[in-house]
């Protein structure tokens, strides 16, 4: 049979992209600006839901690049390169993290020293939460991602020219290393940055219910693109609805395994009863914050659901498309459900949303499309010296 | 040969892309009753085919829900009508509780139903004598040809126009296919009344051989059957036959104190009040006297126990005779019994019995409050602050 990677052409990505995305990135940030002038606990409580929701990409995409190695995937491997443009977020956290670590304060109830000195629980935990562990375990954790985002792009890159098996291997080896590794650092960020907002409660599935909305995100983001790029004509005639399909049913996976892990956590407190458990959802159950729940669980499970279920849907570009953004914004509303009730200054069961609450999405958007765009220039938009790319292409159900 | 029913013409080819090609050719020209036997699966022959998507999953979605509904009506049913049951706190219908029984139901009807409708709508179970079987034609195919076969039921069948077709395809083999006698067997044959009686007589004995034998032997015994002493068994080690032995006369319990006034009618004179009262001894003479004395002298001693009108009435103990009691007597009455109370000295102590004398004498004082225990009561109110 004829080798599907001669077909390929390397085209640039489509110019308004770039221009989109620096638009939205500029006035987003801008406003977003004059939000943490007017309101600063509120702002940076949108910053952080933002900068979660990137690392949720981010990470999530590097993840999904080691599953594929572990995991031997053939059908992936077109799609491969998207998920590492994705990645390279990771670098740009170092930036984005500043503003969240200099107001530290007045995101984190135990970083103040008096607070901790009259609460026999947070002294109990004060080993572990304290500003400067604090910070040493965020940058360390960053600094292992980035490792692992420079050692599995520049191997992926370099065979694109030398065509060597080897470096397949190593990545598989990387892979292998890197995964436990994600299950831990991924469980300490969601503690770090989303459990201790509420210090004395705690959920050992936490770690669990975070990276299930990360992977999520970072399908839907890849399937996002996917669908976009093949639609600009980027992908020529690589693509088959098969390679969609099987993106569809891994979203479908991980919509029921979020569904899953999110009913597991809230069936344990609500069946235990106890208060120091309940205090978490019963924040969140409180005035307008009934309804955001509710919310969250059709957003989050019922409708996806439903959109997925039947095969066609998983083909279908459209449909597709729609449970991609569906889904990003789920996240972003997951998101918003866990940090927002934990804002001091807001009145009890009040749910913030206003002009604050809505430009800060928009920059992230306007970021991610930034990074995404300025990394894929010049670049093959498939990994072509994979040794598996032509079984990807040839990929049928 | 010929006089059976004629069922349709098979064609065998040697390669995966001839089959197709046969496959698409037969689709296009409009034959819709064909089918395909490959030795592994063939990229693209649904398409080949001309197949629609399965209608099995609508088996599975419908069964499924229903799975879901039933599950969390038959909870409902049991757990909120039927039998009401507080468990944990819970209301009677505790969604919650109730979604991994649901879940599990569905998941379980969904795949049932789903094996059970493939086999019999999608498969004619029970029919098992499809002519194919058995045929050279399929021996082949799950070996190493490509197998196409067309039914002559089929509204553009015709024998020759096929048999062309085929031959210009590339086909290597044509066969003509026949449906096999249908044999029937009667009911009430030898065979099949001595098997169904082999059956019986196995299942029988072998579920009473299991419950009656296996469960009861012991694999090894050494540790059960050893000599010891069992309690309330009889035993041959001592002269009169009792495991259990009576403690050497005379002996009594650690701490025991031997009561000296047993059955004496008012010993009370010799009996002093020890304790002083404090909150903890009010409290454990309040938490003594709800075990043992509420449940016939009522909560607050009134005699107003659920017993009233089932029994002797216990009497108050608010009475003018009880209140003059000396609290020596009222411990007499714990200790010792009265009438048809028994005694109670075996269930409580010394210390609690006294703790409950100071307690009745608590609930008596508070029945019969004076107004100056009232003015008492604010005045120690007020120097707390409350």
């Amino acid at each position: 049979m004829a080798s599907k990677v001669l077909e390929y052409q390397k085209k640039s990505l489509p110019q308004s992209m770039n221009k989109l995305g620096w638009i939205l990135l500029v006035v987003g940030a801008i406003a977003g600006a004059a939000a943490f002038y007017l309101d600063t606990t509120r702002a940076l409580y949108n910053y952080l839901i933002v900068y979660m929701f990137i690392m949720s990409i981010a990470v999530g995409s590097l993840f999904l690049i080691a599953l594929e190695y572990v995991a031997g995937a053939d059908w992936s491997v077109p799609l491969r390169r998207l998920v590492e443009f994705f990645a390279a977020l990771i670098p740009v956290m170092f930036i984005l993290v500043i503003p969240l670590l200099l107001n530290i304060h007045t995101l984190f109830h135990w970083s103040h020293a008096e607070a901790v000195s009259t609460d026999a629980i947070l002294q109990g935990k004060s080993a572990y939460l304290n500003s400067t562990f604090f910070i040493i375990r965020v940058f360390g954790i960053l600094i292992v991602w980035t490792l692992f985002y420079l050692l599995f792009t520049r191997n992926s890159m370099k065979q694109d020219i030398t065509k060597d098996q080897k470096l397949t291997k190593h990545n598989i080896l990387f892979s292998a290393i890197f995964i436990p590794v994600f299950a831990i650092t991924i469980t300490i960020s969601s503690i770090d940055w989303m459990m201790s907002l509420e210090p004395h409660w705690f959920s050992t599935i936490f770690g669990v219910y975070y990276f299930s909305g990360t992977f999520l995100a970072a399908l839907a983001a890849l399937t996002l693109a996917v669908i976009f790029l093949n639609e600009k004509g980027v992908f020529g005639k690589l693509l088959i609805p098969d390679h969609l399909y099987s993106l569809g049913a891994l979203q479908f996976v991980f919509i029921n395994f979020w569904g899953y892990i999110a009913f597991s956590q809230y069936l344990l407190i609500w069946y235990a009863d106890l208060p120091e458990e309940t205090v978490w959802f019963l924040h969140r159950w409180e005035g307008g914050w009934v309804i955001v729940s509710i919310l969250l669980i059709f957003v989050h499970f019922v409708v996806p659901y439903a959109v997925l279920l039947s095969q066609p849907a998983k083909m279908d570009p459209k449909r597709l498309k729609f449970a991609s953004i569906w889904i990003l914004f789920a996240h972003l509303l997951d998101l918003y459900w866990l940090i927002m009730p934990n804002m001091s200054s807001g009145k009890e069961g009040s749910v913030p949303f206003g002009w604050i609450e809505l430009v800060f999405p928009v920059a992230l958007v306007g970021l991610i499309i930034v990074v995404f765009t300025m990394r894929a220039k010049n670049k093959n938009i498939i990994p072509i010296g994979d040794p598996k790319i032509e079984r990807g292409l040839d990929f049928h159900l | 040969m010929n006089n059976k029913k004629f069922y349709g013409l098979t064609a065998l080819f040697n390669t995966p892309n001839e089959i197709i090609k046969a496959a698409k050719k037969l689709s296009s020209e409009g034959y819709t009753k064909f089918d395909v036997h490959t030795p592994y699966p063939l990229h693209g022959m649904d398409d080949a085919m001309r197949l629609k998507p399965s209608k099995l999953g609508y088996i599975t979605l419908f069964f499924g829900l229903s799975g879901a509904a039933l599950a969390l009506l038959f909870m409902y049913w049991t757990m909120s009508i039927d039998y009401p049951m507080v468990i944990g706190g819970k209301p009677f219908f505790a969604l919650p509780a109730f979604i991994p029984i649901a879940f599990e139901v569905t998941v379980l009807l969904a795949t049932l139903s789903t094996v059970i409708g493939m086999l019999t709508f999608f498969f004619n179970f029970p029919n098992n004598n499809h002519p194919l079987i058995g045929t050279d034609y399929l021996r082949s195919v799950s070996v190493d040809k490509f197998g196409i076969a067309i039914e002559s039921d089929d509204e553009k069948f015709n024998n020759t126009a096929v048999r062309a077709m085929f031959g210009s395809l590339g086909a290597v083999k044509v066969e003509e296919i026949y449906y096999p006698d249908t044999e029937t067997f009667p009911l009430f044959q030898k065979k099949f009344i001595f098997l169904l009686l082999t059956f019986a007589v196995i299942t029988s004995g072998t579920t009473y051989f299991v419950l009656n034998k296996l469960m009861f032997m012991q694999p090894f015994s050494w540790m059960m059957l050893q000599d010891k002493l069992i309690p309330q068994e009889k035993s041959e080690f001592f002269a009169d036959g009792f495991g259990m032995r009576v403690p050497v006369e005379g002996t009594i319990a650690r701490g025991h104190k031997p009561y000296e006034f047993k059955g004496e009618v008012n010993p009370s004179s010799f009996l002093i009040n020890p304790i002083v009262p404090s909150k903890e001894s009010m409290m454990l003479g309040k938490k003594k006297f709800l075990t043992f004395c509420s449940p016939c002298h009522g909560n607050f001693a009134d005699g107003d126990s659920r017993l009233r009108g089932q029994f002797p009435n216990p009497p108050t103990l608010h009475t003018k005779r009880v209140r003059d009691m000396v609290d020596g007597q009222i411990f007499h009455i714990i200790t010792n019994g009265q009438n048809i109370m028994a005694s109670y000295a075996s269930q409580t102590s010394v210390e609690e019995r006294w703790a409950i004398v100071n307690y009745v004498r608590a609930l008596e004082r508070a029945k019969n409050a004076t107004q100056s225990d009232l003015d008492e009561i604010k005045k120690e109110s007020a120097a707390n602050g409350k």
